[in-house]
């Protein structure tokens, strides 16, 4: 069948500001998106430029805005949409560097900012940590983030303010926050218990409409703002 | 631009990150990758990390050992077996320390699952000694590879560790067997670097892109192997590639091992379950290549569903609440993939190019072999996928190979430490990156006349069909034809866009050059190599040959083209036998 690609372009080297072009390709029902821009890629115009790798929605590289929605290109078929003209966008709020390519340096500053790593103020024993199983379902969702950046990308408070953190980086607090193993939980609600960190977060939903992975992103910062709520000082 | 760094690590997947996890503490070290570091496609593991913790039932280092040497159809090198067994649990336990959620038994320990090929020795009534599957893969439910890329990610974040991300490295700087760095272009803006460094270690992954049904991401083009075979190192056991059985049709992404542990079946279009006619007793829990073989057999005999090329994996007597508790990830992939419910619906599946048991030839300390008998490049290291040790031999076992990463990742990285210290800087050759500027020119400047996409796909469908899972000389002798062909043809391909901003065309037209290197390799090891070992299956010459084969592939480039050498494969307490379950 054919398919139609209506595809925002940018070239910094030409182009003044973005520019939307149609491509149509022969596409089957069940390719995914991704595949669709192989095909104009390959057949078309080999400038296009997008960033893709594991092809099934795991590594992460592919968030794209498609048909107004940031999704991942990997997890979305042609059958999957009535219409068979797509519409295909950066992700919002972030500086495009080329085509469907944009600017990831600020959504990988916020995550360092959160300290993402285990600390553990003992010293490991000589096997593993012990950790229950109820423990361990505290982080079950958390730790599935393949920080794609359509939860950060679709968030109005972002949009207003750059500065917010955004859920992708507040999630990753959580994931250590709540992990029995580790014992940084004061150093860590301290960055983030702030007017740009979850404070920013107006229970908005989007972040949770659009993760790939059905993580609950907005259930997790409202357990870190219970958490800070009821911190001593 | 030239950048000096003590140690440069290619590659930021389970075996460059681990290695630069260990010496980013000592020294001064940059990792590039074409990808951001949690790209790498070892997030892509679903089932996970082999090691005889014990936590589930009693279970054995010399259990594992056996396993792996017998997998590896005897072609792994057994010392080299030991080592990474014997070290197993030491790095699981020191992942855990670092953060790695692994599920928990109800003690709270390190969960363990079954996986094909992995047996404990059961003694039966009889005194006999039998073997029977054994609860050792850690894991963490079906995402062990990603969490442990993250985990390891993450560490080096603490660390500091300098990552040059979306750097495509192009050739190394060798001279006189000594390696002094490497050269890569900055995808963001098209400019060439150059890297200075006392030593390089690759950590570049597979090679799996060279065929067209592929469990593989687009990033596994083999790179590392092509760059060091260019650079005149040999590339061992290229020949040895495994096909998954279980690839979603028709793109050939993972169905895991486990869907069949649990139970599942395989049908062929009459509704048989045929592995009755070829493994009777295990029937589905075969190991991977004899399933794989059974599978192709069906579909080349006609006994596709439809007559197309795929047959079903049935999980629907499994029951919807048992999917959604053991197999959650796969329900979702063919649900969403092949837009089918598997819990009332069989999985379409066909065989899948999935892992390179081949590579770069190291020591077992990661140390890059400049010929077959073990002598060494100064300063040139390679751990993971893209190394050849060798511990996977002729077919490697399931959750095998995210250790081998983690271990020699780790192994090399301590290596590398001591010899910083005793290494200097050597100078950069007159002419360093001479030969990529040249490139690049000829790219940008010249108009070409063929179009990598028709190259690409000729490539990787005829080698699937010809150089797949089954071969015969008259295939391999004539896909090696197509290869030349297509190498020609390569001379003159197009660069259509000539910006410089992300021309991410460029990197995949160097790629595909790339695939054509060692696709070549691949096909001249098959065709030398009359026996069937492990994965490679010649059926003109159905039988292993321990007499004449028992040794590993050297393949090195010289003006004349392709020349094949061998070395033995080093055997310490198992002797082979026939490799019967
Ligand atoms: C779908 C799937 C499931 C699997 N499941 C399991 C499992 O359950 N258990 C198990 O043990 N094994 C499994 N494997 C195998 C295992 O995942 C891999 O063998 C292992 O992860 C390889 O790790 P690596 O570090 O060597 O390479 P990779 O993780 O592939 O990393 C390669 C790195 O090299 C970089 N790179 C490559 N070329 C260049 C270049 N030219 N310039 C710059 N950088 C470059 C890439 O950017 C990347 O960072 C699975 C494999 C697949 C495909
Ligand atoms: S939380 Fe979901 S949407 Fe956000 S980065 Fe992680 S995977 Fe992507
Ligand atoms: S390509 Fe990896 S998530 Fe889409």
């Amino acid at each position: 069948m054919k398919v139609t690609l209506s595809i925002l372009r940018y070239d910094p080297e030409k182009d003044i500001k973005p520019v939307r072009k149609d491509y149509t390709i022969e596409a089957e029902p069940t390719d995914r998106i991704l595949d669709c821009l192989d095909k104009v890629k390959w057949q078309h115009d080999g400038s296009l430029a997008y960033r893709r790798s594991c092809s099934h929605g795991i590594c992460g590289s592919d968030a794209m805005m498609i048909n107004g929605k940031n999704q991942l290109a990997c997890q979305i078929l042609v059958q999957d949409f009535k219409k068979k003209y797509i519409k295909i966008d950066p992700l919002p709020g972030l500086p495009i560097i080329k085509d469907l390519i944009v600017d990831m340096t600020g959504f990988f500053q916020k995550y360092d900012i959160v300290k993402p790593y285990l600390i553990s103020k003992d010293l490991p024993p000589p096997k593993e940590r012990l950790q229950s199983q109820e423990e361990r379902a505290l982080i079950d969702e958390a730790v599935n983030c393949i920080l794609c950046g359509a939860c950060t990308a679709s968030c109005p408070s972002l949009w207003t303010n750059e500065n917010y953190i955004g859920p992708a980086a507040l999630l990753k607090a959580y994931r250590f926050i709540y992990d029995s193993r580790d014992g940084a939980d004061n150093e860590r609600l301290d960055i983030i218990d702030t007017q740009d960190g979850l404070w920013r977060c107006h229970t908005i939903f989007n972040c949770v409409e659009v993760c790939p992975k059905e993580i609950n992103i907005t259930w997790h910062l409202s357990q870190l703002k219970k958490k800070c709520a009821l911190r001593e000082f | 631009m030239i950048h000096k760094y003590d140690l440069v690590i290619v590659g930021a997947g389970l075996a460059g990150l681990r290695a630069a996890v260990e010496t980013s503490k000592y020294s001064d070290v940059a990792v590039i990758s074409k990808l951001f570091p949690t790209r790498s496609h070892s997030g892509a593991a679903q089932g996970g990390i082999a090691a005889a913790l014990g936590n589930e039932e009693s279970d054995k280092i010399e259990w594992h050992i056996f396993d792996t040497v017998k997998g590896s159809d005897y072609l792994g090198d057994q010392n080299a077996i030991e080592m990474m067994i014997n070290e197993a649990p030491e790095v699981i336990y020191e992942l855990e320390h670092m953060g790695v959620p692994f599920s928990r038994t109800k003690e709270g320990r390190i969960a363990q699952r079954k996986f094909g090929g992995h047996t404990k020795e059961v003694i039966g009534e009889d005194g006999k000694i039998t073997r029977k599957p054994v609860l050792r893969a850690c894991y963490s439910a079906d995402r062990t590879g990603h969490v442990i890329l993250h985990t390891l990610y993450e560490q080096c974040v603490k660390q500091n560790v300098r990552f040059f991300s979306e750097y495509f490295t192009l050739s190394l700087i060798l001279q006189d067997d000594i390696c002094r760095g490497i050269v890569a272009f900055n995808l963001l803006d098209g400019e060439i670097h150059i890297f200075h460094s006392k030593a390089v270690m690759f950590g570049t992954g597979g090679y799996g892109r060279a065929y067209k049904i592929t469990s593989n991401a687009y990033a596994n083009s083999g790179d590392g192997v092509a760059i060091a075979y260019r650079a005149g190192i040999p590339l061992e056991d290229m020949e040895f590639v495994q096909f998954h059985p279980t690839g979603l049709y028709p793109l050939g992404i993972l169905v895991t091992e486990g869907a069949r542990g649990e139970g599942g079946y395989l049908k062929n279009k009459d509704g048989e379950r045929f592995m009755k006619n070829y493994a009777p007793t295990v029937m589905e829990l075969a190991p991977r290549d004899m399933v794989t073989r059974s599978i192709q057999t069906e579909i080349n005999e006609g006994r596709g569903i439809d007559g197309k090329d795929y047959v079903n994996l049935d999980l629907t007597h499994l029951g919807a609440a048992k999917l959604k508790e053991r197999l959650p990830e796969i329900t979702g992939f063919a649900k969403t993939y092949a837009g089918i419910d598997p819990v009332t619906q069989p999985i379409p599946i066909l065989p899948t190019a999935h892992y390179s048991m081949g590579g770069i030839p190291t020591d077992v300390y990661g140390n890059v072999c400049k010929d077959e008998k073990g002598n060494l490049v100064k300063g040139f290291y390679a751990a993971g996928e893209c190394a050849c040790i060798s511990v996977h031999g002729a077919n490697r076992l399931g959750t095998n190979s995210l250790l081998d990463a983690v271990v020699h990742g780790r192994r090399t990285g301590k290596a590398l430490v001591k010899y910083l210290k005793e290494t200097d800087f050597m100078p950069l050759p007159d002419d360093t990156g001479k030969n990529d500027k040249a490139y690049f020119q000829k790219m940008y400047k010249e108009t070409g006349t063929e179009n990598a996409d028709s190259i690409r796909i000729i490539l990787k469908s005829e080698m699937t069909k010809k150089c797949g899972v089954f071969r015969n000389e008259t295939d391999l002798k004539e896909i090696l034809e197509i290869v030349h062909q297509l190498r020609e043809r390569f001379k003159n391909v197009n660069l259509s866009g000539k910006g410089k901003v992300f021309n991410t065309e460029l990197m995949e037209i160097i790629e595909l050059g790339n695939l054509l290197e060692f696709s070549e390799v691949i096909i001249l090891g098959a065709l030398a190599r009359t026996e069937c070992r492990g994965a490679h299956w010649r059926i003109d010459h159905p039988k292993r040959d321990d007499e004449n084969w028992l040794k590993h592939t050297f393949a090195f480039k010289t003006d004349k083209g392709t020349e094949l050498k061998y070395r033995p494969v080093i055997i310490t307490n198992y002797q082979p036998q026939e490799r019967k379950y």
